[in-house]
């Protein structure tokens, strides 16, 4: 058990280039912090920076209060599971659960009883004897965290662990490593570029774009007040819609605050007549409608065309709107709608996207 | 193509026929010459079916030698070709797999210079060098010795570059999370490295026990004493007779027993490539 403080983290690759420049914060005893971001973040290279597999240019990493710069992957007391399991081949599960433990020259009986409970709780029993060429990818997976269980570590490194399972095993298998890590309560640091993921499993939040932190937060702070453009639009599905304001209706929303980027979240947005009082109402033509079952989305573009603005991960044309509606009434494409939304259910942000304005 | 058209089966099946017969012909009249007396043999009349001294002829190609004195058995051949090759197959194995390791995944200066000076190795062939190797192992007073027949053979690149390729297609995870289970470079080597390049090893043994066996020029150059020669430098002795009939029966039977080693090496090695291919994964 322990606690995960990173200060000032920096890392510059040979070739000059800066992949992380600056984080610092704080994991607490038992807390499940998550890593969240577009490929090529910083999130990975932060991740095995704690792991000890990345050499850390300057800052400091501390594990339990012992700065472990310095320190060798195997006695940082970690265990980590690799996006492709990293098992190894020619072992069976139980020699795969068992190889770290003897290499530290734990007791036989010991390591006997580790591995068989992990095997347990995993659902592994039956299957010690296999190679991992004989396994599901899902009990691949199961092994990979096996085989970091097993450890006792002080924390739990997690590289993007169900990028490669299909959709409904992603979504078991995420439900299983949350209830694991509560009943553990080991400190456990996770990557992943999959914002619902990042939602559900996070009890720390953090978004990084581009080797800096956007946003550090419970994932419902984050979701609920985003601190920048970029945050807005990546955390959340569909996509935060965002209009650039200029000299039209909506700028009077935010007038004397110096906003210059309206956000507002495409399930807050509601068909009706007129716009409830401060709110804002925007008129639509609608060009997609994507039904998922028990909502609907509506993808539509202004009329007068005003521009979003383009967000990194830039989800959305130029100009289009999502509206979420419930059931599967929807409109007929090419039809006019009127969505509207209340004043408390906007968000506005500075013109260059960096900071949020509260009003 | 998918499609099975009778003729063109029957096509196929005759030329690859046409092709095993034209190999395997000389290796019949060969077996077949092996089993008569030396008069049937010489008389320019070769018999196809099999006679009936094979046993005879046997035993003395192993056990006894030529009618002549000078003559070497060949038991004692057979033994000094493959200590050669084996030593050769092993040895290369040994030191390829220990270098590829040293050249995937360490990072020391001149690391890739290391590697080029390797490969260079494979312009030189024992034939272009054997001037200043032949020096080389006189100087170590190692002319006739197994030493000095296997050491300079074992020289050369392919071995590290087969062994680099293989290397170059484990995962980096695999590696790191050797390391985070607290395994150093010795017992990655050793718990992971080694179990996954058998096939590889096995494949490379195939070949050089073969390219060893097959020895020729080094081999006659190297040995003086009719005790340290090799087999397929023996066959080659037995025919050149100055005043009387080659024992062409002798010869057959020894470059049949020639044969038998690399046949049996490729035909056990097999296995191990099917189970590999089948084992295999990632």
């Amino acid at each position: 058990m322990a606690s995960v403080t990173l200060r000032d983290i920096r890392k510059t690759y040979p070739g000059g280039f800066d992949a992380i420049k600056g984080i610092g914060f704080d994991i607490p005893d038992g807390q499940f912090c998550v890593l969240v971001g577009p490929s090529g973040c910083g999130k990975s290279t932060l991740l095995r920076m704690v792991a000890g597999l990345e050499t850390v240019t300057s800052g400091e990493v501390d594990i339990g209060g012992r700065v472990v710069n310095h320190v060798e992957p195997a006695d940082r007391d970690i265990a980590m599971v690799f996006q492709n399991y990293a098992l190894y081949p020619h072992m069976t599960v139980y020699n795969n659960m068992a190889y770290g433990l003897r290499n530290r020259g734990m007791p036989k009986d010991e390591i006997d009883s580790r591995v068989r409970e992990a095997a347990k709780t995993l659902e592994l029993a039956t299957m010690l004897d296999r190679k991992p060429r004989q396994l599901s990818g899902g009990q691949r997976q199961r092994v990979a965290m096996g085989r970091a269980i097993v450890r006792q570590p002080k924390v739990f490194l997690f590289d993007e662990p169900l990028s490669n399972l299909d959709a409904k095993l992603r979504v078991a298998m995420r439900v299983e490593i949350r209830k694991l890590q509560r009943r553990l309560k080991t400190t456990s640091i996770y990557v992943t570029h999959d914002q619902l993921e990042a939602m559900t499993l996070a009890d720390i939040l953090v978004v990084m774009n581009g080797g800096v932190v956007e946003q550090i937060g419970s994932p419902l702070d984050i979701y609920g007040k985003p601190r920048t453009t970029f945050v807005a639009s990546f955390i959340g599905a569909p996509p935060m819609n965002l209009i650039r304001l200029r000299d039209d209706a909506l700028s009077a929303i935010a007038a004397g605050t110096g906003a210059g980027i309206l956000g507002v979240r495409p399930e807050d947005l509601v068909l009706a007549d007129a716009a409830p009082e401060g709110g804002i109402a925007l008129d639509l033509t609608v060009e997609t409608i994507e039904r998922v079952g028990a909502e609907t989305y509506l993808y539509g573009s202004r009329t007068g065309r005003e521009a979003t603005v383009s967000s990194t991960p830039g989800e959305l044309p130029e100009g289009e709107m999502i509206v979420r509606i419930p059931g599967l009434e929807a409109p007929t494409i090419g039809t006019q709608i009127r969505a509207v939304a209340p004043r408390d259910k906007l968000h506005l942000f500075s013109a260059d996207g960096r900071t949020r304005i509260e009003s | 193509m998918v499609e099975h058209r009778r003729w063109n089966d029957i096509v196929a099946y005759l030329v690859l026929t046409l092709g095993v017969l034209l190999v395997v012909f000389p290796v019949y009249v060969a077996l077949i010459a092996s089993t008569h007396d030396a008069a049937t043999v010489v008389n320019g009349n070769m018999p196809m079916l099999p006679g009936g001294h094979a046993l005879e002829n046997y035993y003395r190609a192993i056990f006894v030698g030529g009618s002549r004195a000078s003559r070497e058995p060949v038991g004692h051949m057979l033994i000094n070709s493959f200590i050669m090759a084996m030593g050769i197959a092993l040895g290369k194995i040994f030191i390829s797999i220990l270098s590829a390791y040293a050249v995937v995944y360490f990072r020391f200066p001149f690391r890739k210079t290391a590697f080029w000076i390797i490969f260079i190795t494979l312009m030189l062939p024992v034939e272009v060098r054997i001037y200043p190797t032949y020096k080389v192992i006189a100087d170590l007073k190692m002319l006739d010795t197994y030493g000095g027949l296997i050491l300079p053979l074992i020289a050369s690149a392919t071995g590290t570059l087969l062994f680099r390729q293989f290397f170059m297609t484990i995962p980096d995870e695999l590696l790191e999370a050797s390391r985070i289970d607290g395994a150093g470079p010795y017992r990655f080597f050793k718990d992971t490295l080694l179990p996954l390049s058998v096939t590889t090893m096995a494949a490379l043994f195939v070949i050089q026990f073969i390219y060893g066996w097959n020895q020729y020029l080094w081999p006659l150059l190297i040995t003086t004493q009719d005790s340290m020669q090799t087999i397929v430098t023996g066959i080659k002795k037995m025919l050149t007779t100055t005043d009387e009939l080659a024992e062409w029966q002798l010869a057959m039977a020894t470059a049949i027993l020639a044969m038998l080693p690399p046949v049996a090496v490729v035909i056990f090695m097999q296995r191990l490539f099917v189970r590999g291919l089948v084992e295999t994964e990632k």
